[in-house]
C-alpha cells in the first residue's frame, strides 16, 4: 500500500483516478475539466432559459422552468417547448459539433488557425448550395444535400492534392487556402450571374442562420450527433500522440495515416451536419477549442470541453442575433463578429509578449 | 554486459535482413543486414546522410523496406501490429515535438499509449511505469513544470523518460545528444549506460566519436548506406577506419579515463599538411 502511494505520479494539478472491474476499466480525469465542463453547462443553461424567455411574447423565467417541468398550461407549452426549445437545442448541438470539429483540426494541424474551413469544406459547401439554388432552384433539403456533396467533394479533393508520402498539416493548410480561394472566386461569379431574387436567397443561406429551424431539423441532427460524438471520442485517442510528431506517434503504435484520415472524415462530418442544417456558421470551430484550452489550462486536444464551449458560443450568438439588436440577424453574422474579436484578442496578446 | 554481442548472433531479438531502403526513387541502402546484440549499448556512427537515421527508422517500423525484412523476435516487423511492436521497441526520433503548454508528467504519461486502450486509460501499471521512468531519469522533482520552461538537458531527459515509460526491452535513440552542451551530453549518456546496465538493449546514433567509443559496447560504422565495420570500439576503431568512413586523417590513442579509443582529428592547418597532399597522408596516420 505504501509502495503504491509512492508510485503515484504528481501532475501539476489535481487529477482524479478512477479504476474498477479489477482495473479492466481505468481513467484519469483532470479535476479542472469537470469544473470547467460543469461551469459551461451551467452558463449554457442560463442562456438557454434566457432564450426561451425571449421573443415577441416574453415569458418570465419562473414560468419557463415550470413549463419545462410540465406544470403550466398548453399555450405556454406550445410556445416554449414546441416553438422555442428546438431552436435552442439545435444551437447548442450544432455549436458543439463545430467546437469538436475545430478541436480535431487544430490538433491535427498543430495550428490554432486549423478548422474544417482549411480543407475547403465551407467554400465547397457554399459552391454546392449555390449550384442547387441557382441552377435547380432547390428548396431547404435540396440545398442541404448540395452543400453536403460540395463540401465533401472539396474536402476529398484538398486531401488528395495535399497528399505527399502521407498528409502533413502545413501542406494541407496551403492547398486548402488555394482551393478555397478559387472556389470563392467561382462562388462570387455565380452570384453575380444570378437573378437578384435568387442571389438574395443564396446570400441568406451563405450567411448561416438558425431562422425557421424547428423539430423537423432537430431530430435528424440529434440522430447524427448521437452517432458521431461517441465515434469521435473513440477514435480521438491517437490525436494526443500525433501532436508529438508523426514519428513519435508511429513509434508508439499509431497508424498515423489511417488515424488522420478517420479523424478528418469525422471532423468534416461534424461540420457537414451544421452546414446542412443551418448553412455555413464560421469561427465557432476556430474559437471554441482555444477557449477550452485556456479554461482547462491543458495541453493536447480537449474535444469534450471544446464541444461544450462551441455549444455555449452558438447559444449566445443566436440569442444576440435574434433579440439583442432589435433586428433578426443571421447567426452567422454574429459568429463572424465573435471571430473578429477573437483575432483582435490574439493580436493584442501577441503584441504584449 | 559488454561481452555480449556477436555481430551475427542468430538469437538476437532485433535484426535486419538484406534490407533495401528507399525514399521515393532514391536508394539509401541496399542489401543491408545487421543484428542488434541483445543487452548491448550499440552506437551507430557515420557521416551525415549515410543512412543512419534511415536504418533506425526501418528497425523501428517507421518506414517499410522496399526489399528484405526487419525481424523482431523471429517475426517480420511489418506483419506485427503496430502496438505490439511498440511494446517491445521504443524510439526517440529527432523530430519529437513537445505540445504547447504540456507538463513533464503529462508528456511522460504519453509514453504509455501502446499499453492503453479506450477502457484502460490509466491503470496502476501506467502510474507505476511513469513514476519509475521519471525517477530513473531524475525528472521527478519537476514533474509538474511545463516542458517549454526546462533547459535543453532537462527536456531531453524528459523525452527519454517518455520512451522509458513505454517499458520496452529495446530503446532506439536518434541523435539524443545533439543540441546539448558537453556536460548534459555526458549526463545523458551516463543515464543511457545505466539503463543499459539494468538490462535494456540500447541503440543510438551519436555524432561525437569519442563518446561513441567510450559508451558503446558495440559500434557500427556506416558509410553510403552500408556497414563498413562493427564490433567493440577497441577492436575496430583505427585511423584507417576513420579515414575510410569520414575521410578524416586522425590519430587514435587510448582515452586516459576509459582506455577506449580516443580520436584526435589532425585537421589541415596545424599539421602543416598541404591541401593537395591529403590523400597521401594515409601512411602517416596508420603508423600511429
Amino acid at each position: 500500500m505504501i509502495d503504491h502511494q509512492k508510485t503515484e505520479v504528481e501532475f501539476d494539478r489535481s487529477v482524479l483516478r478512477l479504476r474498477c472491474l479489477s482495473e479492466r476499466v481505468s481513467v484519469r480525469v483532470d479535476a479542472d475539466w469537470l469544473v470547467v465542463g460543469a461551469g459551461i453547462l451551467l452558463v449554457a443553461g442560463i442562456v438557454a432559459i434566457t432564450s426561451l424567455m425571449s421573443g415577441t411574447y416574453p415569458i418570465p423565467a419562473i414560468k419557463v422552468v415550470r413549463t419545462l417541468l410540465g406544470i403550466e398550461d398548453e399555450t405556454l407549452r406550445m410556445i416554449v417547448v414546441e416553438w422555442r426549445l428546438p431552436r435552442v437545442a439545435l444551437a447548442f448541438l450544432l455549436g458543439a459539433c463545430l467546437g469538436m470539429s475545430g478541436a480535431i483540426f487544430q490538433s491535427l494541424t498543430r495550428n490554432p488557425l486549423g478548422s474544417p474551413d482549411i480543407i475547403g469544406f465551407s467554400a465547397g459547401s457554399y459552391t454546392g448550395a449555390l449550384i442547387v439554388i441557382l441552377l435547380f432552384s432547390g428548396g431547404y433539403y435540396e440545398t442541404a444535400a448540395g452543400a453536403l456533396v460540395g463540401g465533401i467533394v472539396t474536402a476529398a479533393l484538398v486531401y488528395l492534392l495535399a497528399w505527399h508520402r502521407g498528409i502533413h498539416g502545413f501542406r494541407l493548410i496551403i492547398v486548402g487556402i488555394g482551393v478555397a480561394a478559387m472556389l470563392g472566386a467561382f462562388n462570387a461569379w455565380m452570384i453575380r450571374e444570378a437573378e437578384l431574387q435568387v442571389a438574395m436567397s443564396a446570400a441568406i443561406w451563405g450567411a448561416g442562420s438558425l431562422n425557421g429551424l424547428g423539430v423537423e431539423q432537430l431530430i435528424p441532427v440529434m440522430l447524427a450527433v448521437v452517432i458521431l460524438l461517441p465515434t469521435t471520442l473513440l477514435f480521438s485517442r491517437p490525436l494526443r500522440q500525433m501532436e508529438m510528431g508523426d514519428d513519435v506517434a508511429r513509434a508508439s503504435g499509431v497508424d498515423v495515416n489511417r488515424s488522420r484520415l478517420i479523424l478528418m472524415v469525422l471532423g468534416v462530418a461534424l461540420t457537414a451536419i451544421v452546414t446542412a442544417a443551418a448553412g455555413p456558421i464560421s469561427f465557432i470551430a476556430l474559437v471554441a477549442p482555444q477557449i477550452a484550452r485556456r479554461l482547462t489550462r491543458s495541453a493536447g486536444p480537449t474535444l469534450g470541453t471544446s464541444g461544450l464551449a462551441g455549444g455555449l458560443l452558438l447559444l449566445i450568438a443566436d440569442w444576440v442575433a435574434q433579440h439583442a439588436l432589435g433586428v433578426q440577424l443571421p447567426v452567422g453574422v454574429m459568429t463572424v463578429s465573435i471571430g473578429g474579436l477573437y483575432f483582435l484578442f490574439l493580436l493584442l496578446r501577441e503584441g504584449r509578449k | 554486459m559488454t561481452g555480449i554481442g556477436l555481430p551475427t548472433d542468430i538469437r538476437d531479438r532485433l535484426q535486419a535482413d538484406t534490407l533495401t531502403l528507399r525514399y521515393d526513387q532514391r536508394t539509401i541502402s541496399s542489401d543491408l543486414s545487421v543484428s542488434i546484440p541483445d543487452g548491448a549499448f550499440t552506437v551507430i556512427i557515420g557521416p551525415n546522410a549515410c543512412g543512419k537515421s534511415t536504418l533506425l527508422k526501418a528497425l523501428s517500423r517507421l518506414i517499410r523496406p522496399s526489399d528484405g525484412q526487419v525481424i523482431l523476435d523471429g517475426r517480420d516487423i511489418h506483419l506485427m501490429a503496430a502496438k505490439d511492436v511498440a511494446r517491445s521497441l521504443g524510439l526517440l526520433p529527432q523530430s519529437a515535438i513537445a505540445p504547447d503548454g504540456i507538463s513533464v508528467a503529462d508528456l511522460v504519461a504519453r509514453g504509455r499509449y501502446p499499453h492503453q486502450s479506450f477502457l484502460r486509460q490509466w491503470s496502476s501499471a501506467d502510474e507505476a511505469a511513469v513514476a519509475n521512468a521519471m525517477a530513473a531519469t531524475g525528472v521527478t522533482d519537476f514533474s509538474g513544470r511545463l516542458v517549454d520552461e526546462l533547459s535543453g538537458g532537462q527536456r531531453q531527459r524528459v523525452w527519454v523518460a517518455m520512451v522509458l515509460a513505454q517499458e520496452t526491452p529495446i530503446l532506439i535513440l536518434d541523435e539524443p545528444t545533439t543540441f546539448l552542451d558537453i556536460a548534459h551530453q555526458i549526463e545523458l549518456l551516463d543515464l543511457l549506460a545505466d539503463l543499459n546496465d539494468e538490462g535494456r538493449t540500447i541503440v543510438a546514433v551519436l555524432h561525437d566519436l569519442n563518446h561513441a567509443c567510450r559508451y558503446a559496447s558495440h559500434l557500427i560504422a556506416m558509410k553510403d548506406g552500408a556497414i563498413v565495420a562493427q564490433g567493440k570500439p577497441t577492436e575496430i576503431v583505427t585511423a584507417d577506419l576513420l579515414q575510410t568512413v569520414f575521410n578524416l586523417p586522425s590519430i587514435v590513442m587510448p582515452d586516459p579515463i576509459s582506455g577506449t579509443p580516443m580520436i584526435v582529428p589532425k585537421g589541415r592547418r596545424l599539421t602543416g599538411t598541404q591541401k593537395q597532399c591529403l590523400s597521401t597522408d594515409r601512411t602517416g596516420t596508420s603508423m600511429v
